[in-house]
């Protein structure tokens, strides 16, 4: 047999032992050391992820306050637009009411005040009727001396008259 | 001279042997307990350290696992770095979304071997136990036994056996070159080298260690001329030898940590190539 020298163990022991003492560290390490580190970094793992979940959250929460905000915005600016609307019709509503009411007021007014001349101007005739004619008859007697006392025949006389001045301007004219 | 060097290096070997030059013999281990005879020589300095090493690598891995917070200090913050050299740049990479099942195994593998290396450099030993081939050979058998079981597991014996022996689309007549080239390949050299590359890398540096630190301190300890040499070119001459072995050392601990993570990368291929689709 050829000499390995230092290729062959001194101890066969020395395989045992070896073999042995990386069994237990194999042991060890399996049981305690490496489920220790994973374990932290799982718990890292799920840490970092429940950071990201949480600002995931956060930022949902807050485009939806945002959304909510700008919704109710529009439903604002659209009411105020809906009211401004409103009131311009109204104002205008109220303006036609009211002019239209000046024109009915104005018209009856008008009427009124044409009725009440009318009135009036026929009243102011027949006094002048009467006053004229009386006193045109008390004139005329005086001048000329003829008693006109005889009312029946005066009355005529000053109807005749003023007939005749009532058609003269519209013969006229 | 050899008071002084045994004294510095007090992994030396047997009383008499005055250790220069450094051979095979410095890396024999000394019984702890002479007394017992040699039926007790297992239980020796170099177990004693590996039994430390794995005590350490316990110790220090259920200290920096303890009581985690979702956001680090100082401890755990170190103790996630060493923990995702492996999880994230040897497990994950080679073994894809199903490294957790491995990782404990990696872990150990890479914790285990990088403290037995530190030891050929540091703290009291000053000697790398995976220099002692038997322990290089334990941890290659279990990385073995585990890319075979996870293999067999998965495929099944017969398949497993077929999808490592004869890669797909070979021709039918190379089958008799391949089938005896891929066995030699996945079975016998994967396990060897595994074992081999350890070994012969701690070996070498501790040998380059021992050669720099006793030949210096026995050029250092010279009080006659040899031939043309002066005392003073000699003494001078090992002075700067311990100066270089400081580099020395610097590289060990590059060696220490590199071993370290290439039987790890390495196991986690041949796991990863035991559970693949296609070969």
């Amino acid at each position: 047999m050829p000499d390995f020298g230092p290729l062959l163990p001194e101890h066969l022991s020395e395989i045992v032992v070896g073999i042995v003492l990386f069994l237990i560290i194999w042991f060890v390490l399996a049981k305690k050391v490496v489920p220790a580190f994973e374990q932290t970094y799982a718990e890292r793992t799920a840490a970092i992820q429940g950071g990201m979940e949480k600002a995931d959250k956060a930022k949902a929460e807050a485009e939806a306050a945002r959304d909510e905000y700008q919704a109710q915005l529009a439903t604002a600016r659209e009411e105020a637009g809906r009211i401004r609307e409103d009131a311009k019709a109204q104002g205008a509503a109220i303006i036609a009411e009211m002019r239209q009411q000046a024109q009915t007021e104005s018209a009856r007014l008008l009427a009124n005040a044409q009725t009440q001349i009318a009135a009036e101007r026929a009243q102011a005739m027949h006094e002048l009727r009467t006053e004229v004619g009386g006193l045109a008859t008390t004139l005329a007697g005086r001048i000329v001396g003829e008693s006109l006392d005889d009312d029946e025949r005066s009355r005529r006389t000053v109807d005749r008259f003023i007939d005749s001045l009532e058609r003269t301007p519209v013969e006229k004219s | 001279m050899s008071g002084l060097s045994s004294l510095l290096v007090p992994m030396e070997g047997e009383g008499d042997h005055s250790g220069w030059p450094p051979s095979a013999e410095s890396f024999n281990s000394r019984p702890l307990f002479p007394e017992l005879g040699p039926n007790f020589a297992w239980l020796n300095n170099h177990m004693a350290q590996a039994v430390i090493g794995a005590l350490i690598v316990i110790g220090v891995w259920l200290w920096l696992a303890r009581r985690h917070s979702v956001v680090p200090g100082k401890r755990q913050f170190f103790g996630e770095q060493a923990y995702n050299l492996v999880r994230n740049s040897v497990a994950r990479d080679a073994l894809g979304p199903d490294f957790r099942k491995y990782l404990p195994y990696l872990l150990a593998l890479f914790s285990f071997i990088l403290v037995n290396n530190l030891f050929g450099e540091l703290f009291v030993f000053m000697f790398p136990t995976f220099s002692k081939i038997g322990y290089a050979y334990g941890l290659a058998l279990c990385t073995f036994i585990l890319y075979n079981a996870v293999g067999i597991k998965k495929w099944g014996f017969a398949h497993y056996m077929r999808k490592m022996t004869l890669p797909e689309g070979v021709p039918w007549p190379l089958w008799f070159l391949i089938i005896p080239l891929e066995f030699l390949s996945n079975f016998i050299v994967r396990p060897f080298t595994l074992a081999l590359r350890l070994f012969a890398n701690l070996f070498a540096g501790h040998l380059v260690v021992l050669v720099f630190v006793l030949g210096s301190t026995l050029l250092m300890s010279m009080s006659e001329p040899i031939g043309q040499f002066s005392v003073g070119l000699m003494k001078t001459a090992g002075a700067v030898g311990i100066v270089f072995s400081f580099a020395i050392f610097a590289l060990e601990l590059l060696i220490a940590f590199i071993q370290a993570y290439i039987f790890t990368v390495l196991t986690a291929q041949y796991v990863a190539s035991s559970l693949a689709e296609d070969h």
